[in-house]
């Protein structure tokens, strides 16, 4: 029996874990007070003692100590107060330029743009057909006036996993801040602050199947980094705002459910699903590397026919997925980052994403793959494209 | 199950009527690009004594409303006389499909050109035309007329976001009121540049933002 809906786009959001809502449920309604209370009354202490636990098994999970790792409303907020905050706090001693890869998420190019408009410069690296930075043009692009580069774990879209070691280290020997966007890596690709040298995580408790609205970033003891969000004293004064203790305990929670086993049954599934699609779909190429991607991401891009109509079909069928095309975007422009790895707009409008979890299994892809063909054949026989060929 | 669209547009979209070549069709025409996001053909058969559309069919490379507003366009010309075919709005061809999303005016707009084009390649290659006028503020304007404003489901003429229009030999300049950066400022350049760029005496299409 097919498990309806099957929901496939799990880099946008993820079902929450019920044994998550088990662990936050207490903190809606027996200790529902915040941890700066704890001097006032006996709530207070036990929400300080939750925050904190949860601020522990998190760090630790990055191989930081407590006091490196603060909560934000999610990653697009932690990555605002990572670009931002380092402009703020070195843009007028140290310099005003800033890099960040051209297919970073909305959060780090928006806030690099933002920059912009305040007078700082900034160099969008270029990256290959698979999503690569080059290493050597960072070193290039590196001047004395930088102060910060930005550069994501993995993709959003097509999953490439960057050589963050290799860029690290050119931050480190050049004396630049490196902060990194580990959204979607987080729990599922290691990263320990102890063996990379970087200065800045963004990471984020909606892709673990953890709650919405509660995100966090990792700043490595001694980065200078401007408060942004003002108010209380609360986060090691640098993020002021009630602390979001469910919200903080729910994400220590996520990340203790994520093992190594699961994230490798995870990509056995989506493995399963690019072999299928590649092998049994004609006109179809994978984006992003083969095998340097995260193991819960696969995107295909399907010639001759638009995203937004094989979406629609699928979703008809009981699938949720996501894609690159312009008709899907609020801009109404194709993906800028199969753009970036030089793809041409028929690529951007016929890419699939699909993103796999923790509720997906491998009949659910089967049956996917199937229907998927079928839409596919569909399309393709109303699109006055891709006809020559196969007269 | 919520769908974004209608179930007359869902209705199209799954089962598209005429879809398909009409080989050595009497008038043709292909309307935007993959470049554009959305492609739609158009084939037309006509019967010369009335002077009516006796048969339509359609093909379509494009989301949803591009897939159901061919679809109903075909349905709509079916029979009409080719000065009635011409005068379909997409806002008739939205209505009968039962409305559509605002935002994807724009790519619904195709195919309604693309039947007005196929009857105008038909009046042409019947030597039906009039002779080729330089083109005019007038001519760009009317053209602007069919590129859709996405916040608002309607052209830009009548948003009111041309603020001028010149031309000086073989280069056409529109500067358009919204901000350079704006979400929508991109896709409506793209989509000027396309409709301006074919005019015979166009060299060259300059769209320029407001700050």
């Amino acid at each position: 029996m097919l498990n309806r809906p099957v929901y496939l786009d799990n880099a946008a959001a993820t079902r929450l874990d019920e044994r998550i809502l088990e662990a936050m449920r207490p903190y809606f309604f027996d200790i529902y007070a915040v941890a700066t209370s704890e001097f006032g009354y006996s709530q207070g202490i036990e929400a300080r003692e939750a925050l904190d636990g949860a601020r522990e098994a998190l760090a630790a999970t990055l191989g930081a100590a407590p006091e490196e790792f603060i909560f934000t409303s999610g990653s697009t907020e932690s990555s605002n107060v990572a670009l931002k905050g380092v402009a703020l706090a070195l843009g007028k001693k140290k310099g005003k330029h800033v890099i960040v890869s051209k297919i970073e998420d909305f959060p780090v190019l928006n806030s690099a743009r933002a920059l912009e408009k305040q007078g700082f410069q900034v160099t969008y690296l270029d990256v290959d057909s698979d999503g690569f930075v080059d290493l050597d043009k960072l070193r290039e692009s590196i001047t004395n006036e930088t102060i910060l580069v930005s550069i994501q774990h993995a993709n959003q879209e097509i999953g490439t996993i960057q050589d963050i070691k290799n860029i690290g280290l050119i931050c480190r020997e050049k004396g630049v801040l490196f902060h990194t966007d580990a959204t979607h890596t987080f729990t599922r690709v290691p990263l320990d602050v102890k063996k990379i040298p970087v200065d800045l995580i963004t990471v984020s408790a909606h892709t673990i199947h953890g709650p919405k609205g509660t995100g966090g970033l990792y700043i490595r003891k001694g980065t200078s980094l401007a408060k942004w969000v003002d108010g209380g004293f609360q986060e090691f004064d640098l993020r002021a705002g009630l602390e979001n203790i469910p919200g903080a305990v729910g994400f220590a929670k996520a990340v203790e459910l994520v093992t190594t086993q699961e994230t490798e049954q995870i990509q056995l599934v989506r493995d399963h699903v690019i072999s299928r699609i590649l092998a049994e779909i004609p006109d179809t190429v994978l984006n992003g590397h083969r095998w340097k991607r995260l193991p819960q991401n696969a995107n295909i891009s399907f010639h001759f026919i638009e995203g937004e109509s094989i979406t629609l079909h699928l979703d008809m069928h009981g699938f949720a997925v996501s894609t690159g095309s312009a008709c899907f975007s609020r801009s109404l422009e194709g993906s800028h980052v199969i753009f970036g790895i030089g793809g041409d707009h028929e690529r951007a409008h016929g890419s699939i994403r699909f993103t796999f979890g923790r509720y997906n299994t491998i009949e659910d892809t089967n049956a996917l793959v199937n229907t998927l063909a079928e839409v596919v054949r569909e399309l393709r026989s109303i699109s006055p494209l891709g006809k020559e060929k196969k007269e | 199950m919520r769908f974004p669209y209608s179930e007359t547009v869902l209705e199209h979209f799954r089962h598209p009527r005429n879809v398909g070549k009409i080989e050595n069709a009497d008038g043709k025409a292909i309307e935007g690009s993959p470049a554009c996001g959305d492609m739609v053909s158009v084939y037309i058969n006509v019967d010369p004594k009335t002077n009516t559309i006796s048969d339509v069919k359609f093909e379509s490379y494009g989301c949803a409303s591009n897939i159901a507003t061919g679809s109903i366009i075909t349905e709509l010309a079916k029979g009409k006389t080719l000065d009635e075919a011409k005068k379909i709005t997409w806002k008739e061809a939205s209505e009968a499909l039962g409305g559509l999303p605002k935002i994807k005016a724009h790519c619904s707009v195709l195919a309604v050109e693309g039947l007005r084009s196929a009857v105008e390649n038909y009046e042409e290659r019947h030597g039906l035309v009039k002779d080729r006028k330089p083109t005019t503020v007038e001519t760009v304007r009317r053209r602007l007329k069919k590129v859709m404003n996405p916040m608002a489901g309607l052209d830009l003429v009548r948003t009111n976001l041309v603020r001028d229009i010149n031309i000086k030999n073989g280069t056409v300049r529109v500067v358009i009121d919204l901000p350079p950066d704006h979400q929508f400022a991109s896709a409506i350049k793209e989509e000027i540049t396309e409709k301006i760029e074919p005019l015979w005496d166009v060299k060259e299409v300059v769209v320029e933002f407001t700050e």
